[in-house]
């Protein structure tokens, strides 16, 4: 029984990788370097706003730290007919 | 000028205290002139860790509050004689601590010291800030494990953002010391690796050091693990770290496995 356990059970490092991986990931989004990124979403928000209408929720910007780069997320949805409206 | 260095973890209970004590004495057996300063007021550890409970006086509290002079605070080690401590208060909190005093005591002891190595307390509050905020270096210390991965990547984000450096538009240098590292336990798959670490928080390795009752039985008699016993493998490692923060290019070896066949066979640790 305990041989069987021992052949069949699963490698936590691996699992402890994964998880860490998902949610350093959601950690970063939401408080990593916030203030930054929050002020940058705000001046990129209003940028787009003169040229175009968009939905404040529908612009996403995340920054994920690295070596040697960072690397800034920018993604903006825009409707279809958001350049009429604006014009 | 001397360098100021933080060693900070966000999580407790890593290996701080340990390894500001060690990579102290380290430096200072190359004759570099070294102060350790415990910023953790109200639950300080690091005189014990150095064997100097007995000995303070003054602490950095009454240092800021103008009631002691740096060197009347100021503990010369017994052993290394460019080795001093400038020990937290007992009996005080952290409020006790103001962002103008802690930069009065760090710009002091920046002329007189090659390197200034503050002990961080857990947590990312203002005792936690205030150790940073005046940092050239941090040494993020960190546990393979979670919680220990989790809030040293948060601890990454207020180097980056709360310190002064940060707020000049400088980069702070970053390293990371991987502490209390199990190479068996890797191998069998049953703890996070090296390489898994370094990817997630991707800052450079300053060094590894091994899990072992060396660093247990140093601190139970008041040495800093580089004093105790320089042949350990702990001691081994953080000398080598040490000689990284000097800039050295030494390559990080993984601790191995230094169990005999026997060992192998039968050497199941208990936790």
């Amino acid at each position: 029984m305990n041989l069987l356990r021992f052949f069949t059970r699963q490698q936590s490092g691996a699992a402890a990788r994964e998880r860490l991986q998902v949610l350093l990931a959601h950690d970063r989004a939401s408080t990593g370097d916030s203030e930054l990124v929050t002020k940058l979403r705000d001046e990129i928000l209003r940028a787009i706003s003169k040229h175009m209408e968009v939905d404040a929720d529908k612009v996403s910007v995340k920054l994920e730290r690295g070596i040697p780069v960072s690397t800034l997320f920018v993604d903006v949805e825009i409707p279809h007919d958001a350049e009429k409206k604006a014009a | 000028m001397g360098k100021v260095i933080v060693v900070t973890s966000g999580k407790g209970g890593v290996g701080k205290t340990t390894s500001t004590a060690a990579l102290g004495a380290a430096l200072a057996q190359t004759g570099a002139k070294v102060v350790v300063v415990d910023f953790d007021v109200g639950l300080r550890n690091l005189d014990l860790v150095m064997g100097a409970e007995r000995r303070v006086v003054y602490d950095l509290v009454n240092v800021i509050q103008g009631e002691a002079k740096l060197t009347q605070a100021l503990i010369r080690d017994k052993r290394v004689e460019t080795l001093f401590l400038l020990p937290a208060s007992q009996t005080r909190d952290k409020d006790n601590l103001t962002p103008e005093g802690v930069e009065r005591v760090i710009t002091a002891l920046k002329k007189a010291f090659d390197w200034v190595i503050c002990d961080s307390p857990a947590g990312i509050e203002r005792g936690a800030t205030l150790a940073m905020r005046h940092a050239d270096v941090a040494i993020v210390v960190t546990n393979p494990e979670v919680s220990s991965v989790r809030d040293s990547d948060r601890i990454i984000g207020l180097l980056d953002s709360k310190t002064l450096k940060a707020e000049n538009g400088e980069t702070m240098e970053k390293h990371l010391l991987l502490t209390r590292y199990d190479s068996a336990r890797a191998d069998r798959g049953d703890m996070l690796k090296v390489d898994d670490v370094l990817e997630i928080l991707s800052i450079p390795l300053l060094g590894i050091i091994p899990e072992s009752m060396d660093v247990l039985r140093a601190s139970n008699v008041g040495s800093p693990v580089t004093l105790a016993d320089g042949r350990s493998a702990p001691a081994i490692a953080y000398f080598e770290a040490a000689r990284r923060l000097n800039g050295e290019a030494l390559p990080v070896v993984v601790p191995g496995d230094k169990r005999g066949l026997f060992g192998k066979i039968f050497g199941r640790r208990a936790a």
